[in-house]
């Protein structure tokens, strides 16, 4: 019902609708358009499917038309041209009365500054959407209740809304939202004005609930950490454009243009990749059956802290420490040293996940989901995702650069500087929480 | 009529009633200086002279509030009325207020109509401008939150606009009742009775005292009325927001 479709949407500013359009269906971009006829293009020919239940972030810079597509949406702003169906509604061809029905029965909006009433408690607050849809006191304020519930406001239902915090102020404001028992989630900059602490926990919570609840949720950020987290696909908007949508690790393996590369060069990269894209697929696996003395000779010459202990099906039955094998009979088999406990990760996993693990264990094997055995991650197979892109941008980059002294080489310089430093997970939090997003340090 | 009717009353139920009303609305200060000042006055024998000035501009303030008031509403939600409109405000508050009694007596004639009428042009401008003001501060986040959840122009209108801006359209009932009080000597000129006319015509007759008895009580009345008008500006206030 709430798959939403959007076909060719643009959205021009000012007067000069009519030549803008025009200028746009003879595919010209934001620059020729301005020069051509002053114009001023908020949104360039957009299309692209939102999958009913799916959580998308809009990602982009200020400026880079996210806010504005989404209000197009629920046609706050209305679109220049374009189609927007939302399940087989065609958005844009509701009259107004029409429209504000549709609105009060599919869409729940979340603000960046939360936008509740002052004048009203957080009860009456959350039960607004109904209020506007005339849903009679009593009904009204159990569903208001049960969604303040949900977000974990209880017993703040009485206060006001300036005697909250802000994190539990936007809690409101998504109980708001959910109040209305809208089908899909509008959610402009939602926590962008939370600390990053809080706005951690509300992004983990807000995956619980979609989990919970299957609604459609368009969010938008200029914070990539955040569309990470959020751990839906992702629409990289610039300039009014698409430039990419993906999920994330799709988006970080392989972007579009250039401007893709560098907006997502500071990512941490442990928290985007699965483990199924680090795992060593051609690690050595021993058979249970094998005895001490035959698996010695089958590993010979190979390093590594642990080996893979699969069956004939390829079934994964657990790890086998270089210490312990060593320290084994030659006689006895491999399937009586495995060590109890390790199990296996499924391949979607996030790597960040299983690092701790590698840690420890010295190697994670990686199954399928039918617990196939896939692969295995080891230290070495870490260091060497993280370490990928570093060394991509060093060599094609900046270091040709550095010898040279002219302005150029300050910028670069800068951005050499930060490198060694942005792929390790310790010092992320730290930058993150001193610079507000990694995104500011695109400039 | 208005005026035998509170005439009628007894003076001591009156004040007893209006200290009564402004303590509920503003605390033991206001109470108590209504009390006092009410009293000051009737044993001046200015009584009846209050109870006249006190209807006058009760009546030229409600009136200015009912017209001025949806006007406010009127330039607030639309940019051309304002526009257009605008410098006819700033002339209506610009201009001498002795000008208003000229257009007033060929229609009216002498007596309290003109004056409440004189009156009402001069002072309905606040009113205006700060209900316009007042509902154009009402950050927009809040106006896009009714939208986005489908709420009505109207129900917009009355669900946020106004509940947001009743501190500043306070504001400005105070400021049109004030300048409503201070029309009172100069509407007495053209036949309206009350404080105004006692201070009036101690000035023709060169009685120093009893001009300044009337004009004390103009003041004392102007207090009570500022006091309780802010009173209840402050209650419109929503919480927290000091």
């Amino acid at each position: 019902m709430s798959r939403i479709v959007l076909e060719g949407i643009s959205k021009i500013f000012g007067s000069k609708q009519a030549e803008g359009v025009d200028l746009i269906k003879q595919g010209k971009r934001k620059a020729e358009i301005a020069a051509a006829c002053g114009a001023v293009v908020g949104l360039c020919n957009i299309s692209f499917d939102i999958v009913e239940g799916e959580i998308l972030t809009l990602m982009g810079l200020s400026g880079s038309g996210k806010s504005t597509l989404l209000r197009c949406m629920n046609r706050l702003v209305e679109p220049s041209c374009g189609r927007i169906a939302v399940g087989d509604v065609d958005v844009t061809k509701l009259g107004r009365k029409d429209l504000l029905a549709f609105r009060q029965k599919t869409f729940g909006m979340v603000f960046q500054h939360f936008a509740l009433l002052p004048n009203r408690t957080i009860l009456s607050n959350v039960g607004f959407g109904l209020e506007l849809k005339n849903v009679p006191v009593a009904r009204r304020t159990e569903a208001a209740m049960q969604a303040i519930e949900l977000v974990g406001l209880k017993g703040w239902e009485a206060k006001y809304p300036h005697e909250l915090s802000g994190g539990m102020q936007q809690r409101a404001g998504l109980a708001r939202a959910l109040a209305a028992d809208a089908e899909v989630l509008l959610m402009d900059e939602a926590f962008s004005a939370l600390d990053p602490l809080i706005r951690r926990d509300m992004q983990s919570e807000l995956r619980d609930l979609q989990r919970k609840l299957k609604k459609t949720i368009v969010f938008v950020s200029h914070d990539l950490d955040e569309a990470v987290a959020l751990g839906g696909r992702i629409v990289l908007m610039k300039d009014g454009e698409v430039v990419q949508i993906g999920q994330p690790e799709e988006i970080v393996a392989r972007p579009a243009t250039e401007y893709v590369a560098r907006f997502v060069e500071h990512i941490d990269r442990a928290a985007v990749m699965r483990v199924g894209q680090v795992a060593d697929r051609s690690a050595a696996v021993l058979a249970p059956t094998l005895t001490v003395a035959e698996a010695r000779i089958r590993i010979a010459g190979e390093g590594g802290d642990a080996w893979l202990v699969a069956d004939d099906e390829s079934r994964f039955v657990g790890c086998l420490r270089a210490d312990r094998l060593a320290a084994a009979r030659p006689e006895e088999t491999v399937a009586s040293l495995l060590g109890a406990g390790s199990d296996a990760v499924v391949a979607d996993a996030r790597l960040d996940a299983v690092l701790a693990r590698v840690a420890a264990e010295g190697c994670v094997a990686v199954v399928d989901p039918d617990g196939r055995l896939l692969g295995a991650v080891g230290s070495r197979d870490v260091v060497r995702a993280l370490a990928a892109h570093s060394a991509e941008s060093h060599a094609t980059g900046h270091d040709a650069d550095y010898p040279e002294t002219s302005i150029l080489q300050t910028t670069a310089g800068a951005e050499r500087w930060t490198g060694p430093s942005r792929n390790f997970p310790s010092t992320r939090s730290a930058t993150k929480a001193s610079t507000g997003s990694p995104t500011m340090a695109l400039g | 009529m208005l005026t035998t009717a509170l005439v009628a009353v007894p003076p001591w139920v009156f004040i007893g009633l209006a200290a009564f009303a402004t303590y509920r609305l503003g605390g033991r200060r206001i109470g108590l200086l209504t009390l006092c000042g009410l009293l000051f006055l009737w044993n001046l024998r200015l009584w009846q002279a209050t109870v006249e000035t006190l209807v006058l501009v009760s009546l030229s303030t409600v009136t200015a509030l009912v017209i001025g008031i949806p006007v406010g509403i009127w330039f607030a939600l639309s940019r051309r009325a304002w526009r257009t409109f605008s410098p006819i405000l700033d002339m209506m508050q610009t201009l001498p207020s002795f000008v208003y009694l000229i257009p007033a007596l060929p229609f009216f004639g002498l007596g309290a109509v003109s004056a409440c009428f004189a009156t009402i042009v001069f002072s309905v401008p606040p009113v205006i401008r700060l209900t316009a003001l007042g509902i154009r501060n009402v950050p927009s986040e809040l106006v896009e939150a009714s939208d986005a959840f489908g709420g009505s122009t109207t129900q917009k209108l009355f669900k946020v606009q106004l509940p947001l801006a009743l501190p500043t359209i306070m504001a400005g009932v105070n400021q049109t009742m004030m300048l409503a009080l201070s029309m009172v000597v100069i509407a007495a000129m053209i036949g309206a009775g009350g404080l105004g006319r006692a201070v009036w015509q101690s000035i023709q007759r060169l009685e120093a005292g009893a001009g300044f008895e009337a004009g004390i009580g103009i003041v004392i009345l102007a207090v009570i009325l500022d006091r309780s008008t802010q009173a209840l500006a402050d209650r419109a206030r929503p919480h927290g927001t000091a």
